[in-house]
């Protein structure tokens, strides 16, 4: 997954460096291979991963941007280049189609006793993932703002207008909005939160045939739209980051962004702690009268590669297990929102936790479902800009992924 | 030269040739005449941290029975080149076939994902090849005649452009180009429009990227023809200098008659470096405006989770087609020139 | 040098006013980013004016100074980015000269034969360098981890060597073709083989146009993200990666002057091998005169 939160942590290199009081962890021998993505948070749970390494167990990690890339060839050789590939959503679904993790039922029951039942990440009765963290877009609001022109915190989408609204007439500013609407990955994101949060489909049940050019398809890219009248003319070019800037220099007073950002946003040591101590974090907006939280929830995992030996699996698991302590979540509790045992939610964690009780769904985890977001990213960006009709840009989308689909086999 | 030296000394070089590109440019060309296995689906209940849903998954038992069968997948022949994703062979047609005048057909066949790269890719290489080179060749000349000492530092400068890592290199320029950037305030001054943004709309976009492909490339014109100025034939110079040419004159009789052949090289690898244009389009997150062959093919792998081979490999085998098509004057005249000599 | 070309004041100055106009376009993002790599991240990338890249409020009230080192020890020391300048060194050398050794031969080879088969040899080439690498690289996964080769840095270094020929044998083809043939031949008549031809009378005055051909070769490899990306492991990285890592899947606080830190150290070499070299690639491409 794209996982939004931050760079790397130092490398961690090869057995040995890590290891010194719990060398071993328990694990009688083995090798553990770790490919991952590259953020923060990652970094933190491979380190202590890693400190598992020594008496016949080694640890290595590939932390890189590329993983999505590598996974499966990587996972598809036998012995696997990795043994542990750190997963999210939407980047188990190729392991899975290639039919390259393995069921970890029977190690769950020997060395699984920290995690939740929750963490279990079940397709189909089998465990095939252990989560450990959430993540998902929640509202960013610059309270100052709202009291200043007089405002209630919005809950909708359709309320984030009207405040819009009001706080350019008032003349406060301009653009008061951004969204992530950069064409590619982004804006398919920023459709897939808001089609959720009108109760849409993307298939026809059971099948891979796209079913969102209904009414919901149509409703959801018109709200797009009329969210872009609200903010500075590039928005085509927003990602989370210039996102990010723009708040912390005071462009933008309400935004849908990423809780594993939210730190960058109100660091009191960072560049506008004024703007931090003003934010108010708030639960996802609804949209259209619905009641679901306009915001698909992500999950990070860790999965284990079927082409190994039982032996690297199991030191595998119980280094990662051992990486994903509940005391890893205590003692950086602000380093994510953890889905480990015990957990007590900072402030922080609050937008994301929020969005998930009320009643937030996860991103799909259909297998073509990665299909469908590249044909939005790259389909939606003339409606998005005026220059189709919302029917038109549907149509096309629903062409493009059909073209895709076909050659992946998924449609006939 | 003798087929037995011949061969031994070609070999290390046509070796690696062959192995990583010959070979895999055959397993690409293969790759995009087949799209995958019938995938069997059932559909299953996912448990997870946000609850549990309904979904489909692959059967892997089933697909596995398929794959066995047929390593390679479903043989689908020129398909994937004719589908929608890329010539669009059946759309065009029906555009064609029922449209209100050419303008409706062309906004409706730009609208085609390979057709709306297509002409970014080639109004791109068409515009970059020649600005840059008229660029290197203008710089080259004025590098010529500064005095010896500054010609070291000012050949590293104008190299710049071309040696620092368009990663970072294109991620700083997007961020002048900022409204509040110093490049893009400071055209807001000058046009005296604070409503002017640079990444607002496609054509302002295309502009961008065409500047920044220009800017990028001029050095490596640069180097070239500053060499080729330095071979100039002093007598044939000294003669039309007797004969009263004065400058404009010798440039356009003497220097550039000489430089033909460089820029014949530099025109080559100038249209096949901007017919793969695609790191300003990521840099500049221009995808909305603008998108390019490779573009097209970096989306079909890096785009989503599900990578799409067989259509990155049709899009590949198009490009290396396009490359040969835009180079063909230029095979068809090395052609002669090589049975004259071999005559 | 050839001041002979014109004494006429007006043409001069035009020269000259355009000469000046393209180095400040061509070098003033480099020396913004200079300047810039000693600001804190919220000046040199802000949204409320490009002054504050200048004048660094935020650098004053985040550090204490006007400038500040935070980006280079960041990148130098806590992200050891020397260690990825170490594997630049090994793989840049390595790319270079063999690219250089099997391209020599190679461009002989191809200058010398007056056969049909060498303009095809030529002609393949160029379609070869028409291929996207990326598409090239995604195909080298699976047999790389099949081999068990994936990752180490003499994989990424065959590899770019190849990726490399092409433009490496067109341009030394076209220099040896400007190589006088009987400087070889009357080697052969005195009893020389070919190699040895090659040897003693070629390998003598190939060297400019080996050095520019080289240049090339260089900045391909110290450049490359591409392959280096997908190829390397997280210990084996170049610098490009490495920096890439540094701009992360999404920006840290900071790290983002890692990278700009890092990329500003990465032209220092660049700077010592031009005004080092510059006579060499001038006289290189002269003497080579690469032609199409």
């Amino acid at each position: 997954m794209k996982t939004l939160t931050t760079t790397a942590l130092a490398a961690i290199m090869a057995a040995g460096i890590a290891g010194t009081a719990q060398a071993g962890c328990g694990i009688e021998g083995g090798s553990v291979r770790i490919l991952a993505n590259d953020f923060d948070a990652l970094g933190l749970v491979i380190d202590e991963a890693a400190s598992c390494a020594g008496d016949g167990v080694t640890v290595e990690s590939n932390m890189t941007t590329e993983h999505k890339s590598l996974q499966v060839p990587a996972l598809t050789v036998d012995p696997a280049q990795y043994t542990v590939a750190v997963v999210a959503n939407n980047s188990i679904v190729p392991l899975m189609n290639n039919d390259l993790i393995r069921p970890l039922d029977d190690l769950v029951e020997k060395h699984g006793q920290t995690l939740q039942a929750s963490q279990l990440i079940k397709i189909d009765g089998r465990t095939m993932a252990i989560a450990f963290m959430g993540n998902g877009q929640h509202l960013f609001i610059r309270g100052d703002i709202l009291d200043e022109a007089g405002l209630e915190q919005p809950t909708t989408m359709e309320g984030i207008l009207e405040a819009a609204q009001v706080i350019r007439e008032k003349g406060i500013m301009e653009y008061p909005l951004a969204a992530a609407d950069q064409a590619g990955w982004y804006l398919a994101n920023e459709f897939v939160n808001t089609y959720l949060g009108m109760g849409g489909s993307f298939f026809e049940p059971g099948t891979a045939q796209p079913a969102i050019s209904g009414e919901a398809g149509v409703k959801t890219l018109e709200m797009m739209k009329a969210m872009t009248e609200y903010m500075e003319p590039e928005y085509m070019t927003f990602t989370a980051d210039e996102m990010k800037a723009m708040y912390l220099s005071g462009d933008v007073a309400i935004m849908n962004q990423w809780g594993s950002m939210v730190n960058g946003h109100i660091d009191p040591e960072g560049p506008a702690p004024e703007i931090g101590a003003a934010t108010v974090l708030a639960p996802a907006p609804t949209v259209g009268g619905g009641s679901v939280p306009a915001s698909a929830l992500w999950w990070d995992g860790f999965t284990i590669a079927k082409n190994i030996s039982d032996e690297d699996a199991e030191a595998s698991f119980i280094a990662m297990v051992h990486g994903i302590r509940p005391e890893v979540a205590q003692e950086n509790p602000s380093a994510a929102t953890w889905l480990m045992k015990d957990f007590a939610a900072p402030e922080t964690a609050m937008g994301v936790l929020g969005t998930a009780q009320a009643g937030a769904k996860p991103y799909p985890m259909s297998p073509y479902m990665g299909l469908m977001h590249t044909a939005l990213g790259a389909e939606l960006s003339d409606f998005m800009q005026g220059t189709e009709s919302a029917e038109q840009a549907l149509a096309d989308v629903e062409a493009a992924y059909t073209t895709a689909a076909q050659e992946a086999g998924f449609l006939q | 030269m003798r087929h037995r030296d011949f061969t031994a000394f070609i070999l290390p070089s046509a070796l690696a040739m062959l192995l990583f590109i010959a070979l895999p440019i055959v397993s690409v060309a293969v790759q995009s005449l087949f799209v995958e296995h019938e995938q069997v689906l059932v559909t299953v209940e996912n448990c997870g941290p946000f609850g549990c849903q309904e979904e489909t998954k692959v059967d892997p038992d089933a697909t596995a029975a398929l794959k066995e069968a047929e390593p390679l997948g479903r043989f689908n022949g020129l398909g994937t080149y004719l589908n929608r994703a890329h010539l669009a062979v059946t759309e065009v047609g029906e555009i064609l076939s029922d449209n209100d005048g050419i303008g409706d057909v062309i906004s409706r066949i730009y609208n085609l994902p390979f057709y709306k790269a297509l002409s970014f890719t080639l109004v791109y290489t068409f515009l970059v090849t020649p600005l840059s080179m008229i660029a290197g060749f203008a710089v080259a000349l004025g590098v010529n005649s500064i005095p010896r000492m500054f010609k070291g530092p000012v050949i590293f400068l104008s190299l710049l452009p071309y040696i620092v890592t368009p990663l970072l290199g294109s991620l700083i320029l997007f961020w002048m180009i900022n409204s509040d950037g110093v490049i893009g305030a400071t055209l807001q001054w000058i046009f005296n429009d604070p409503e002017l943004s640079l990444k607002a709309s496609p054509g302002l976009t295309w502009i961008t990227l065409i500047v920044y492909g220009t800017w990028h490339m001029t050095p490596f014109a640069f180097v070239v023809f500053y060499a080729g100025l330095q071979t100039l034939p002093q007598d044939t110079l000294e003669s039309a200098m007797i004969d009263g040419a004065n400058r404009w004159e010798r440039i356009r009789y003497v220097v550039i008659p000489h430089l033909v052949p460089l820029a014949t090289f530099v025109g080559l690898v100038l249209l096949m470096d901007n017919f793969r244009v695609f790191e300003p389009i990521i840099g500049f997150s221009a995808e909305a405006n603008a998108t390019s062959l490779s573009w097209s093919i970096y989306n079909d792998l890096n785009g989503s989770v599900n990578q799409l081979f067989g259509s990155a490999a049709a899009t590949s085998i198009l490009t290396m087609l396009g490359v040969i098509v835009l180079l063909m004057p230029v095979l068809i005249r090395t052609w002669r020139e090589f049975n004259r000599k071999a005559r | 040098m050839n001041t002979q070309l014109g004494h006429s004041r007006t043409l001069a100055i035009t020269s000259g006013l355009i000469l000046l106009v393209w180095l400040i376009v061509a070098a003033f993002p480099f020396f913004w980013t200079v300047w810039g790599s000693f600001k804190v991240q919220a000046d040199f990338f802000s949204r409320e004016s490009f002054w504050n890249a200048i004048f660094g409020p935020a650098t004053q009230r985040q550090t204490g100074g006007a400038f500040t080192l935070d980006g280079y020890e960041g990148a130098w020391i806590e992200r050891e980015f020397y260690h990825s300048v170490w594997n630049t060194v090994i793989v840049t050398v390595c790319v270079t000269s063999i690219s250089l050794l099997f391209g020599t031969l190679g461009g002989y080879a191809l200058s010398r034969s007056t056969r049909k088969y060498t303009f095809w040899i030529l002609i393949a080439a160029l379609v070869f360098r028409a291929m996207p690498h990326i598409t090239l690289v995604s195909g080298y996964l699976l047999p790389f981890f099949e081999l068990n080769i994936w990752g180490y840095l003499p994989t990424a270094i065959i590899v770019l060597v190849a990726i490399n020929q092409p433009f490496t044998i067109w341009m030394l083809h076209s220099f040896f073709m400007s190589i006088p043939k009987d400087l070889d031949e009357s080697a052969m008549v005195d009893g020389c083989t070919r190699f040895q031809a090659f040897r003693w009378a070629i390998m003598p005055v190939m060297w400019p146009g080996v050095i520019t051909t080289g240049l090339f070769s260089f900045l391909l490899a110290y450049n490359d993200f591409a392959v280096t990306a997908m190829l390397l492991n997280q210990d084996n990285q170049t610098m490009v990666p490495k920096i890439n890592s540094f701009l992360g899947t999404v920006q840290t606080e900071g790290t983002i002057m890692y990278a700009v830190a890092a990329t500003v150290s990465a032209t220092v070499p660049l700077f010592i091998l031009v005004m080092f070299f510059q006579r060499q690639i001038v006289s290189g491409l002269t003497a080579g005169a690469v032609k199409g």
